[in-house]
């Protein structure tokens, strides 16, 4: 039975939030504004949880990089039924430029310090899109992985990961330890009950500072500026196929 | 000067609920921001969808009780070793706000069921009942509802006209109970019977009655104004027997333990006014950001931000009286004139508001395509079950004149 899973899980704008960039253009604007674990990271959670009750895995841990309130989103992780939780403690200029680079770094320092057998990740952050989290840290680690996993199966010291990819389903079975991200149809992430909500407050949240894991968090990247999309235009309606034809001709698509 | 003295008194046992509870109202515990967290995604990905739908249908939304149920919601104050969430009353009228946000009908099944069912068999039930009626009402596979209001008397319940005699090992219960929540789909009531009525209100008893019975007859289901996934109808009652140890409490304490499972049930039923007016300030707001008029968003016009502030104003002062109303009782402190004054504020609050709401979309209100013309109409039971608000006034004046007691 795999000892430990990690869950990364990142705090970001909630979904249903209409995004504002900021007057600068150096972001968005994130003040007052709501925020919630990234979906990803819920079913990647709902998955970790799983495991457990199917007494596949002993322990789940929750990882979340960022200042004190994303202490909130590991709180949630917890009340979803994972065991305890870590803080990685940054803040300021750091935070700004956090990225997939830092946070695998992160993760993988953290997954060989809890001698972690699986780290269990959101495919992407709704937030920056990166896509980028779970296979640099399985990079790093030289461990397999699994990504835009829609089923998880483990058997024995191997994981039988079922991948959804453009052309349809790949199915790939890979050694533990190892690294899956969670896609969209992978479960459906329970609602915490009550009973566990409260179960939560007394779980632990340790918090640790990515110095002491010898991470560097400098960044490679610069954000040069933060725009709105272009406004959509209003269509324009033909009569016929071949005026459509036309039209698209016109302006260089076909 | 007396009377100053005994109204300063009064004044400083109101206030003196504790520093905690004060804080409390006015940032609520990190564990009371989860769980009003999850109700609210709750209400808003399940219950908001399909609520349109629901009260067109008239149709009890089983799954959603269930998976509630699941969350400990139907049972929040229950404690754990009879399967219920055992959170407190705070935590009970903020998920009862936040579903009634999302869906009002399924708001006060919910609220029937944690307060008005499983409320009196927890305080007033033996350890035999308690195991016998709680943990199967609090997964949301069952409801509970409760019978107390007549045909012939609703406001008026010292005037029992529904009997309950003593035969052999059995109690016989006769008489026809009215608009009672939930029977439609309850597997349990507490039924308020006459049991000397000699007595007059000290002469009613309780009974915990299962659903179906022989004996227990259904009335048609009301065709209700609102609320209406929840349904309401008559109960009858024809030489309906139950054993004798279904007596709650003791024989005379009826009247007792229908007051005083009404003080809580006023806390929940509040707490829906909340979220009906909440739900209509929403919309009502959302809209005037949207909706141009006179070349400018209809925010922009005072008329509009009038309304909107009086409407937020009308609901926080409530939200707040519901807080320290529920705050009062896990204190374990007198609660009645608070709860009186919450379910009083809230209800008028939710009738206000959502009023309001109409007038701010327009002819867009009065449609079935946005949900305030639904708002107005779930809205205005609450000003007059559990208690109208007349009822209200004179629980809260009674306080009140005792508080000044000559």
């Amino acid at each position: 039975m795999a000892a430990r899973v990690l869950v990364g899980v990142k705090r970001v704008i909630d979904y249903a939030v209409k995004i504002r960039v900021k007057p600068d253009n150096t972001g968005v604007v994130t003040d007052g504004v709501k925020h919630s674990m990234n979906p990803f990271c819920e079913i990647a959670v709902e998955e970790a949880v799983r495991l457990k009750e199917k007494k596949l895995v002993k322990e789940v841990v929750a990882v979340s990089c960022g200042p004190q309130q994303v202490q909130e989103t590991i709180r949630t992780a917890l009340a979803m039924g994972a065991d305890r939780g870590i803080h990685v403690e940054v803040s300021g200029k750091d935070y700004d430029t956090l990225g997939p680079l830092q946070v695998s770094k992160i993760l993988a320092a953290l997954a060989k310090k809890e001698e972690a057998s699986l780290v269990i990740l959101g495919k992407q952050a709704i937030d920056d899109d990166c896509n980028q989290t779970g296979q640099m840290t399985a990079a790093l680690l030289d461990w397999p992985q699994g990504t835009f996993a829609s089923e998880v199966t483990i058997d024995g010291d191997k994981i039988k990961v079922i991948r959804e990819i453009d052309g349809g389903l790949e199915t790939i079975k890979i050694n533990m330890p190892a690294v899956v991200t969670a896609d969209l149809r992978l479960n459906t992430p329970r609602y915490a009950t009550l009973p566990n909500i409260m179960k939560a407050k007394k779980k632990k949240i340790a918090s640790v500072k990515p110095g002491e894991l010898g991470v560097d968090l400098t960044s490679r990247l610069e954000v040069l500026r933060v725009e709105e999309p272009a406004q959509r235009q209003a269509g324009v309606k033909v009569e016929t196929v071949e005026d459509l034809v036309g039209k698209l001709k016109e302006a260089g698509r076909i | 000067m007396s009377a100053l003295i005994k109204a300063r008194k009064a004044v400083g046992l109101a206030v003196g609920c504790g520093a905690r509870s004060l804080t409390q109202l006015a940032e609520l515990p990190e564990l009371h921001q989860m769980m009003r967290q999850t109700c609210r995604d709750y209400a808003d990905r399940e219950l908001a969808p399909i609520a349109a739908q629901l009260d067109k249908s008239h149709t009890f939304p089983a799954k959603q009780v269930c998976e509630l149920g699941a969350m400990g919601v139907m049972a929040v104050e229950v404690p754990e070793s009879l399967g219920g969430a055992g959170m407190d009353y705070l935590a009970y009228s903020l998920a009862i706000e936040e579903l009634s946000r999302g869906c009002a009908s399924t708001g006060v099944i919910a609220s029937v069921n944690n307060s008005l069912y499983l409320g009196p068999v927890l305080k007033f039930g033996s350890e035999e009942q308690k195991q016998q009626w709680i943990p199967p009402f609090t997964t949301g596979e069952k409801v509970g509802c409760f019978a107390l209001s007549e045909p012939g008397n609703g406001s008026d319940a010292g005037a029992a006209s529904t009997v309950a005699r003593q035969d052999g090992g059995e109690w016989v219960l006769n008489g026809t109970k009215a608009w009672i929540t939930n029977c439609w789909d309850a597997s349990a009531s507490v039924v308020f019977a006459t049991t000397d009525k000699s007595l007059k209100h000290k002469g009613i008893s309780a009974f915990l009655v299962p659903m179906p019975h022989p004996g227990l007859s259904l009335g048609k289901k009301e065709d209700k104004l609102g609320i209406r996934a929840s349904s309401t109808a008559n109960i009858i009652l024809e030489d309906c027997r139950v054993p004798l140890g279904n007596l709650l409490g003791e024989r005379g304490m009826g009247f007792k333990i229908a007051m005083q499972t009404l003080d809580s049930g006023r806390i929940g039923i509040a707490s829906q006014a909340l979220g009906i007016a909440q739900a209509a300030l929403d919309c009502a707001a959302d809209y005037a950001h949207k909706r141009t008029a006179f070349g400018a968003p209809i925010a922009k016009m005072q008329a509009i931000q009038f309304k909107l502030a009086d409407m937020a104003v009308a609901l926080e002062s409530a939200r707040l009286l519901t807080w320290k109303a529920s705050m009062l009782r896990d204190a374990k402190k007198p609660f009645s004139k608070e709860a009186a004054m919450a379910k009083l504020a809230a209800s008028e609050a939710a009738t206000f508001c959502s009023h309001q709401a109409i007038q701010v979309l327009g002819g867009m209100g009065y449609v079935t395509d946005m949900p305030a013309e639904r708002h107005y109409r779930d809205a205005r039971i609450t000003e007059i079950y559990e208690g109208t608000s007349e009822i209200q006034r004179l629980v809260i004046a009674n306080q009140v004149l005792k508080e000044y007691q000559q």
